[in-house]
């Protein structure tokens, strides 16, 4: 336990690290997953292809296979990063914008027909039906899958704690090296901080659900 | 595709979405000739780096490779073997009807979902000593069993009232009626579900590379370093894409149940408005293409 008291400093620099890494990689997989949500919609063939391959491939793909490509395989072959954060962004944010944009694209397929036809038929043109009816009632039914979607990022960054990039995980595994006769209380203290990020998300998730749940 | 939400095209706009469509190749075939280019500088096109799949080490290297494919698929199908019972038992203690059981079960199953998987393996490996395969088939069990618990409850819970009303009135104890009549309606109507997760659990066998597991990934870092950092690349491309294809089957075989499991099922497939967010990550493959939207008329 006091193990656990004396590397206080470290856990605190690992969950910021964590907390950075999943703000950050969560902010661009948005980005990412409505470009390519909006893309698979779109009337562009070739841009509906490259979305739905990108988001089968990356699906499919464990993310320690991605990782060991960001932080392994790229810089063999000249693709030098300063920081392995930068690497294990890449990664992560990759991965988590394939499943983003399946739960935006399942979003705006939930509304139903009748919604956007009836805006059609009042004579709004295509913004103003995505832009008033269609999106609207869209982020209800995204909002909830999508907490669920950045809870998993924060549990994924933990993957990167293996790939050089000192946050939790990383420092968990440090440190019990360091301490090797406390290892239960030094994992057990990793975990507390994971719960730490990932419980209130869930609730918030759970609340959200409650909110916008409406009958249809 | 969304006519609903635009008219038909018309020949200037058909025009134009051509024009776009060959900008868009375009510029996606530039990203890849830039990419392929300065792949080819190093030199990774060369016959000699991809020997090693035909050439005289052929045999070694695609013995090594399918014994990381053995040992990957050897985790994953112990882990779901065990992980289903359990998650069923967790489930039976979830909707216990005496809260002093339902409740620190609860409890117990947000910490294991709340947790990194490979958190979790590498608690087993260090606390409890254990060689790297149990501790990856510990971990994998752990959180697939918390989430198959979660889908079946949701199952459950997705089920007509009646059913265990009647259950009940011809004289089934609970438990009884859980077993016999509400557990196998679940697990059909969930199933697309529980498949999903089973690809997640596949994928995340990848993670025993972290703490040290000979799994794929790891075979083939361990064939790079012994050939020399000049056939990374060539090692990696094959065992990820072997990854790929393996998960790729597994996701379609989920599509498949879920179209034969509609006209199946007693009372068919739960609607994915129940299913979101149940497996993790939204990686429920089927769930959106189940959904009935402005695109589907």
């Amino acid at each position: 336990m006091d193990a656990v008291i004396a590397s206080l400093p470290e856990y605190w620099d690992g969950f910021l690290r964590t907390l950075y890494l999943s703000v950050i990689s969560g902010i661009i997989a948005l980005i990412v997953g409505t470009l390519l949500a909006a893309m698979r919609v779109s009337p562009v063939a070739a841009l509906r292809g490259f979305s739905m391959f990108y988001v089968e491939v990356a699906r499919n793909t464990p993310l320690t296979i991605i990782f060991f490509f960001a932080a392994i395989v790229l810089p063999r072959l000249g693709v030098k990063f300063e920081q392995f954060e930068v690497a294990a962004i890449i990664a992560l944010s990759s991965y988590t914008a394939a499943f983003i944009a399946e739960a935006v694209r399942s979003g705006v397929n939930s509304v139903p027909v009748g919604q956007a036809e009836a805006a059609r038929s009042v004579g709004m043109t295509f913004t103003q039906v995505l832009g008033f009816i269609v999106l609207p009632q869209a982020v209800r039914t995204v909002i909830p899958p999508l907490i669920n979607i950045l809870i998993a990022l924060v549990k994924n960054s933990s993957v990167a704690g293996a790939f050089f990039v000192l946050e939790l995980f990383g420092y968990g595994r440090q440190l019990s090296n360091d301490y090797g006769n406390q290892v239960l209380w030094i994992l057990l203290g990793v975990a507390f901080f994971y719960l730490l990020i990932t419980v209130p998300l869930g609730l918030l998730a759970h609340f959200v659900e409650r909110k916008v749940a409406i009958a249809r | 595709m969304t006519s609903v939400l635009y008219d038909v095209p018309g020949p200037k706009a058909r025009l134009y979405s051509l024009i776009g469509s060959a900008a868009g190749v375009l510029i996606i075939l530039g990203i890849l000739a830039i990419a392929v280019t300065t792949l080819a500088q190093q030199g990774i096109f060369d016959a000699d780096r991809w020997a090693i799949f035909y050439g005289p080490m052929a045999p070694d290297v695609w013995n090594l490779i399918g014994q990381g494919i053995l040992s990957t698929l050897a985790a994953a199908a112990v882990a779901a073997v065990i992980a289903f019972p359990l998650g069923i038992a967790l489930c039976l203690l979830r909707i216990s009807l005496i809260p002093w059981i339902r409740i620190p079960t609860q409890v117990v199953l947000e910490f294991l979902r709340g947790m990194p998987v490979v958190l979790m393996m590498l608690f087993v490996l260090l606390v409890f000593a254990t060689g790297q395969f149990q501790a990856v088939v510990v971990g994998l069990t752990l959180y697939n069993a918390a989430i198959f618990a979660e889908i079946l409850r949701a199952g459950i819970q997705s089920l007509p009232k009646g059913q265990r009303e009647a259950g009940l009135a011809i004289g089934l104890r609970s438990f009884q009626s859980r077993m016999s009549i509400e557990f196998p309606q679940a697990v059909r109507r969930m199933l697309p579900s529980l498949v999903a997760q089973l690809v997640v659990l596949l994928k995340d066998t990848s993670l025993g590379y972290i703490v040290g597991y000979e799994e794929l990934l790891r075979k083939i870092q361990i064939m790079a370093d012994f050939l020399g950092p000049d056939f990374l690349f060539p090692a990696f491309f094959v065992g990820a894409a072997i990854y790929i294809l393996i998960n790729l089957t597994v996701s379609r075989i989920a599509i498949m149940i879920e179209r034969r499991g509609s006209k199946k099922a007693a009372g068919g497939v739960a609607p994915p408005s129940l299913r979101t967010g149940l497996v993790v990550g939204g990686n429920d493959p089927v769930a959106k293409d189940s959904v009935e939207g402005p695109n589907k008329a």
